[in-house]
Order: C-alpha cells, then sequence, then structure tokens
C-alpha cells in the first residue's frame, strides 16, 4: 500500500465481509452488519473520473471537494481515485483547474 | 403492604418510580399529563433520581428515549391518542432496535369529532408496530402492569417494548386502593437492567438500524416473530412471580372469571371488564350461566389460552370499545381469526360498546346476555356486528 491518504488503507484490505447462512448466525439486533469497509457503495455510478498526471498539478482542490471523501493522495504526492467508494458525480473534475480530470463512461 | 390512595396516572407514575427508570422523556396530553407531572414532581422533590427530557413532541419523546434505551438506561414514557399516532413511526424504530422501553398510553378516542374520553383505537391502530400490549382493569393492574412490563420487555429472550394501556378518566383520573409493595422488595423482582447491547460501549463501537438489503432484512423479521412467541412464555413466568411474591397473580395472558361452567362468556379489555364482571354476578343470580374473559395481553396474543376457552363454551360475546373501519371490532377480529383453523367453534357475536367514552353499564351488559341467550337458543346470529348503543 503506499496510499498515504486513503481513510481506510489497510483496514478495508484486511475486513472479512459477513456473511450469515442460516437466521440462527444472525445477530439478534440490526447492529452494525459491516461498515462500508465491507460494503462498496462505488457500483451506482455511470460515469468514473480518470486522472491524468501530467496535467495535475497537485493542488488537492478535487480532493477537498470529493463528498464521499474517495479521492486519496498517493506516495508520489499525485491523486488517486478510490473507485470503490466513487459514485462518479463528477464534482472533482468540475472543480479541477487545469482540468486533469475526465469522466469517463464506466464499461462493467 | 403501604397502600396508597391514587389514580390510574399516579400508579403509572410510582411504578416507573419504583421501576427505578433512569431517563423519562414526555409531551403533556390530556389525560396522560398528570403521569409525567408526577414524575417531574418526584424529581423536584429529590424523590428520584430520573433524567428527565422535556420534548417538543411526543415523536421526539420516544426518540429520547430510544436513545437512551440504546446507552443502556431504562426508558419510560407516557402519552394517548394523537401523541401516540404521533410517535408511530419511532414505535418500529423501539421495536425493530430491540428496545425494553415502557410507556403508559391512556387510551382516549381519535378526533375528530375531537375527544379525550376512553376509546381502545388509539393503541389498538399500532398493533403492527411490534410492541407488546398490556390492557389493566383497574388502578392496581395500572401499577403491577408497569412493574412486570419492565421484567418481561428486558428479558434476555425478548428485547422488545411494552405498552401498559389504561382507559381515560375511568382509570387516569378516578382514584382508588393501590398495594405497593415496599422498593426493596420491587428490587428483588426487578434488577438492574442487563442491556443486550449499549451503543455507550466506546470499546466496541457499534451503529444500530443502518441499511439492511433484501440479502438480510427478512431474518431479522422473523427474530422479532420469535422473541414476541418467547415472549408468551416469559409474561406466564414473570405473571406467576409477581403473584408469589405480591400476591397478584398475572400468569394468565386471560383472565378467567367464572367462566369454567359458562354457557357462554363476555370477552374485553380493560377497564369495561370491571363492569362486566360486577353484570356477570347480577346475571348469574337471575339463573344466566355466564363468565367473562379478560383479555390481558392482547400482543402477543393468546391463542392458545383463547382456544382453550372457546372450545369449552357455547358462544363469547366480544366487546368492543374500538373499531377498525370497512371491518368489525378488532378483538373480535383477531379472536376469529385465531379459531378459525381449530375445532373450536362457539357463536360469535361482536358488540360495539363505549366509543368515545360513551358509559357501558351493568343494564346494558344484561341487555346483551339476554341477546346472546336468544342466539345461543336460536342456534345461528342475528347479526355479527352489532353497534350496540346507537340511538335509533
Amino acid at each position: 500500500m503506499n496510499a498515504l491518504n486513503t481513510l481506510f488503507g489497510e483496514k478495508k484490505v484486511k475486513a472479512k465481509k459477513l456473511v450469515f447462512n442460516s437466521v440462527d448466525e444472525y445477530p439478534e439486533v440490526p447492529l452494525t452488519l459491516g461498515t462500508t469497509l465491507i460494503n462498496f457503495t462505488g457500483d451506482w455510478r455511470t460515469f468514473i473520473p480518470v486522472v491524468d498526471e501530467a496535467k495535475c498539478v497537485k493542488c488537492y482542490i478535487c480532493w477537498k471537494f470529493c463528498p464521499e471523501p474517495s479521492i486519496y493522495i498517493k506516495g508520489d504526492g499525485y491523486v488517486a481515485i478510490d473507485y470503490d467508494y466513487c459514485k462518479g458525480c463528477g464534482i472533482c473534475a468540475n472543480e479541477c483547474p487545469t482540468k486533469a480530470i475526465t469522466m469517463v463512461r464506466e464499461e462493467k | 403492604m403501604p397502600k396508597k390512595v391514587v389514580s390510574g396516572n399516579y400508579a403509572a407514575a410510582y411504578a416507573a418510580k419504583h421501576a427505578r427508570v433512569e431517563v423519562v422523556a414526555a409531551y403533556p396530553i390530556t389525560p396522560q399529563t398528570s403521569i409525567i407531572e408526577k414524575i417531574a414532581e418526584f424529581i423536584a422533590n429529590g424523590e428520584a433520581e430520573i433524567q428527565y427530557v422535556p420534548v417538543e413532541s411526543e415523536h421526539s419523546a420516544m426518540a429520547a428515549c430510544i436513545g437512551a434505551s440504546a446507552a443502556g438506561a431504562r426508558a419510560f414514557t407516557a402519552t394517548s391518542a394523537q401523541g401516540l399516532a404521533l410517535m408511530h413511526e419511532m414505535l418500529h424504530w423501539a421495536s425493530g432496535a430491540r428496545l425494553p422501553i415502557v410507556m403508559v398510553d391512556v387510551n382516549r378516542a381519535m378526533a375528530p369529532p375531537w375527544s379525550v374520553w376512553d376509546d381502545q383505537t388509539d393503541s389498538l391502530a399500532q398493533r403492527d408496530t411490534g410492541w407488546m400490549q398490556f390492557y389493566a382493569e383497574n388502578n392496581q393492574e395500572v401499577y403491577d402492569g408497569v412493574l412486570m412490563a419492565f421484567k418481561v420487555a428486558e428479558h434476555r429472550k425478548v428485547n422488545l417494548p411494552v405498552m401498559v394501556i389504561e382507559s381515560a378518566f375511568i382509570l387516569s383520573h378516578t382514584y382508588d386502593i393501590v398495594d405497593m409493595p415496599p422498593q426493596e422488595e420491587i428490587d428483588g423482582f426487578l434488577p438492574p437492567r442487563e442491556p443486550l447491547y449499549t451503543l455507550t460501549d466506546f470499546d466496541n463501537p457499534t451503529a444500530v438500524g443502518a441499511l439492511a438489503t433484501p440479502a438480510d432484512y427478512y431474518e431479522f423479521r422473523y427474530k422479532i416473530a420469535m422473541a414476541m412467541e418467547e415472549a408468551k412464555k416469559v409474561i406466564r413466568e414473570v405473571g406467576k412471580e409477581f403473584g408469589e411474591r405480591f400476591g397478584r397473580d398475572y400468569s394468565q395472558m386471560i383472565e378467567l372469571y367464572k367462566a369454567d361452567d359458562a354457557d357462554f362468556i363476555f370477552m374485553g379489555m380493560g377497564s369495561l371488564m370491571g363492569t362486566v364482571k360486577e353484570a356477570v354476578d347480577v346475571l348469574r343470580k337471575e339463573g344466566y350461566k355466564v363468565g367473562a374473559a379478560k383479555v390481558r395481553w392482547f400482543r402477543p396474543f393468546p391463542r392458545e389460552e383463547l382456544y382453550e376457552l372457546a372450545k369449552n363454551v357455547e358462544g363469547i360475546a366480544v366487546l368492543d370499545r374500538n373499531f377498525s373501519f370497512g371491518q368489525e371490532g378488532i378483538l373480535f377480529n383477531e379472536a376469529k381469526g385465531v379459531l378459525y383453523n381449530t375445532d373450536a367453534k362457539p357463536i360469535m357475536k361482536n358488540y360495539i360498546v363505549g366509543l368515545g367514552g360513551r358509559d357501558l353499564t351493568v343494564s346494558d351488559i344484561r341487555a346483551i346476555a339476554r341477546n346472546m341467550k336468544e342466539i345461543i337458543e336460536r342456534g345461528r346470529l342475528d347479526r355479527e356486528v352489532e353497534w350496540y348503543h346507537l340511538k335509533r
């Protein structure tokens, strides 16, 4: 992991998905059935932001504006998108002063 | 045993105090107001250590109780009619989060037309919220009901909220002798709550009420359904223990009165059953073999006890101080439903009585008895639902 500023880092990688196979395995109360460490919320989008590092000036305006937040700063200082949570809202692309982020239709 | 002459509302307030509730969040509404006034008085006089949360509505009252209960506290509130209706959404949150909150609802007619008098439709309209419902006949049962409600609600196999229900004015503002056991004996019956979970366990942070997808929601509903079934056993055990400790037995979810050899019985809930018992005594002297069955717990519904009762009688007159528009009296509807798949087939007739506080007297019950006797002799109903008091 060279992720410097991702909120979850290794925690996300280590988190186990909860699977209940029978009613007896369920907890009595619907307490935290797993957090967003296992429940990814990024698969609802149509467009994804793609970063062009040649244009990026490391101003981090996108990082500040991302409402999720699913933009993190890598070890080399460039930004990257955590696609597990990015909902494709396009705010980062809209705010980027150098047009380093473009929204691309996601192919699944 | 110490006795006090108190109103039904004061009985509820004393019971909350004696149950050592830790948080009360409530909003005043006639005829519930004197419950929470009395609790405020206990606090002001230094007689009880209760965190009282004044809120801006009943919806908020229940929300505050939910928060307190999820934090591990013993929470109590009280309301009535329109206030209960405003709480409706939060009632589901309380049961869904498996929180053993106890609430007194003072049965009052729903408006319009505006009314502050006794009617069961307010509480029965909350039938499907996952709350247990206990209907009190008198002030003593209001008091006992609140104490038992906490014990049942907090039982480790139950963890569901309870509504203790009393009649507007007939109980809420009428004074009667109520036997209140010494505090140490109540503490022996009702130890401090042991919560199933608590949101103030900061070493194990958790959240309740988060999203459950279609893959998981269903199982949590089943858990509540099973807890309600389990609650029937717990109610009977707790009712028995209450009897052993304090001399008033509540092990029966349906209380029977002179029903053993009865040809037909009156069935109903709440304070009107006091009048019915008196009428049964009168009717017995007049040669009628009648009895009464008071449904104490409406949720969970005592299906087994109803069946045992129904197979031994020729007729059941169900007295509903409530009505489900487009159908019939709510207890009648439930009772018929229970018996449909059994071999017990008494003649059942629904009498709609006492709506909006219309008085139901002993002579009314005698008239109903004459009608029921005729029906049983004839072997068929004249009509299924009778609006008994209707001015014709």
